[in-house]
């Protein structure tokens, strides 16, 4: 299996009695942008969760199945929670800054893992926020505030602060859905940059930006996949008839 | 998300091409028929009208692109928008070779004929139904229907060519039906054309439908 790559083995959600995933099977390309689009409820950002564990946080939840990493499944034993997020990397609807300086913000990933190497947290930071495409923009003022930046800068912010601990995986849950047209373009194509190096998994609820930027789209109704499969294949003849409802707006 | 607007839109795009449809058959028709029985007014009616099935194909097209950017569609709502843009161009097409027969007609309004008119009425009766048939198998998306109706364009191309050896005949019988001769041999081939025509309209809705291309 390549490096980056995600596979997702027979997975079933439980919050509490509500069984909110079935039986789910998927896989998630290394280098590739995969999304996941489907009607509020159908289980999209769940199931994005369960690929870093963050539902591990809700009380009450269970999980069956595998995600397997380069092949090692992360609900297995032994596994490191905190090593896990560290390579599998997270960002929201809502930018979330900490309120820190800008620098800051981008050297807590590294700092909380010890280093603390002045030189070494300089080129990072430097690295994530031009990997971020933010660097140019805000070079001049790292020691400000990150709230005082505008909504696309703090989002590629925390882009800048998932990518400044070297993760391998991206998970993005509508990144963009806070965002003006402007701000989102510039992140649809940061993501394009940015699976070069990355394995990219993203839950937008706009249908166009799914086209737009993914290779693969998974599309969820209650709780199953329904189909997934190259993007253009969804797009333009999908194999199932909700699948095509859903897309052509005749359901939803 | 259900979208309502946008499915009546496209319902309406889906009425404007029929109304088209209809009155390019209607084209034919009277064409035809104004050949037959040399009536240069009923002629002169198909070719005055030429002007509205542009104006038709320009409406439609536009309403198409307005429909593409305004709501972004997908899939088969995409295909059929996409396939009603190319359908309009030989629809218009069609009226344009109805138009061309019509100005036969006045060409050859004094002249008698070298023999009685049968095939041509034929074709024109087998490319009136093709486009009959392939204008319902769009509107309900039949596939079998579109694909039965492409295969009919052989008898037609038959008739062309038996058209064209028995003329041929008579050309060379008697130099003086040459030009006569000519113009119904430019008949046939105007018949041919919308035939064609017709072929290929059955095409785009097989591709609309399935999103596989065949070809007739």
């Amino acid at each position: 299996m390549a490096k980056n790559s995600m596979e997702v083995k027979d997975l079933d959600f439980y919050y509490g009695d509500f069984h909110a995933l079935h039986n789910i099977s998927l896989k998630m390309p290394a280098n590739k942008v995969t999304s996941f689009i489907g009607p509020s409820g159908c289980g999209k950002s769940t199931f994005l969760r369960t690929l870093n564990r963050m539902n591990d946080l809700i009380e009450g939840t269970r999980v069956d199945g595998a995600v397997l990493i380069d092949g090692k499944n992360i609900y297995g034993e032994g596994i490191d929670i905190v090593d896990l997020r560290k390579r599998v990397g997270m960002v929201f609807q809502h930018p979330n800054p900490f309120p820190k300086s800008i620098y800051d913000n981008v050297a807590y990933g590294p700092r909380a893992h010890g280093l603390k190497d002045k030189e070494k947290l300089d080129q990072i930071v430097e690295e994530s926020l031009k990997s971020a495409a933010l660097w140019d923009e805000v070079k001049d003022k790292l020691d400000s505030s990150a709230m005082g930046i505008s909504g696309g800068q703090k989002q590629r912010l925390c882009i800048a602060r998932a990518l400044a601990v070297n993760p391998e995986i991206l998970l993005m849950d509508e990144p963009t859905s806070a965002l003006d047209p402007i701000a989102t373009a510039k992140i649809e194509d940061l993501i394009e940059d940015l699976k070069k190096d990355y394995t990219i998994v993203i839950v937008t609820h706009s249908m166009q930006q799914a086209a737009r930027i993914s290779d693969y789209t998974a599309f969820f109704y209650m709780g199953d996949l329904i189909e997934h499969g190259a993007t253009e294949k969804i797009f333009e003849k999908p194999e199932n008839q909700k699948t095509e409802d859903y897309i052509t707006g005749r359901f939803g | 998300m259900v979208r309502d607007t946008f499915h009546q839109k496209l319902e309406h795009l889906n009425q404007d091409l029929l109304k088209m449809g209809s009155m390019v058959e209607e084209a034919i028709h009277k064409a035809v028929t104004s050949l037959m029985e040399q009536d240069k007014e009923l002629a002169q009616e198909v070719i005055d009208n030429d002007d509205v099935l542009d104006d038709y194909e320009a409406k439609i097209e536009q309403e198409c692109i307005q429909l593409i950017a305004l709501q972004q569609p997908v899939a088969k709502d995409l295909r059929r928008i996409d396939m009603i843009s190319k359908i309009v161009t030989d629809l218009e097409r069609i009226g344009d070779l109805a138009q061309n027969v019509a100005i036969v007609t006045c060409e050859l309004e004094n002249d008698r004929f070298v023999k009685p008119l049968v095939d041509v009425p034929r074709m024109a009766e087998i490319a009136q139904e093709m486009l009959r048939e392939c204008l319902d198998a769009f509107v309900n998306s039949d596939v079998d229907k579109a694909r039965k109706t492409a295969q009919m364009d052989d008898k037609v191309d038959m008739l062309d060519s038996q058209i064209f050896r028995e003329l041929l005949t008579y050309m060379m019988e008697d130099p003086k039906s040459i030009r006569q001769g000519n113009y119904l041999l430019f008949v046939s081939r105007y018949l041919e054309r919308a035939a064609d025509h017709a072929t290929n309209i059955c095409e785009r809705v097989i591709y609309m439908i399935t999103a596989d291309r065949e070809s007739y």
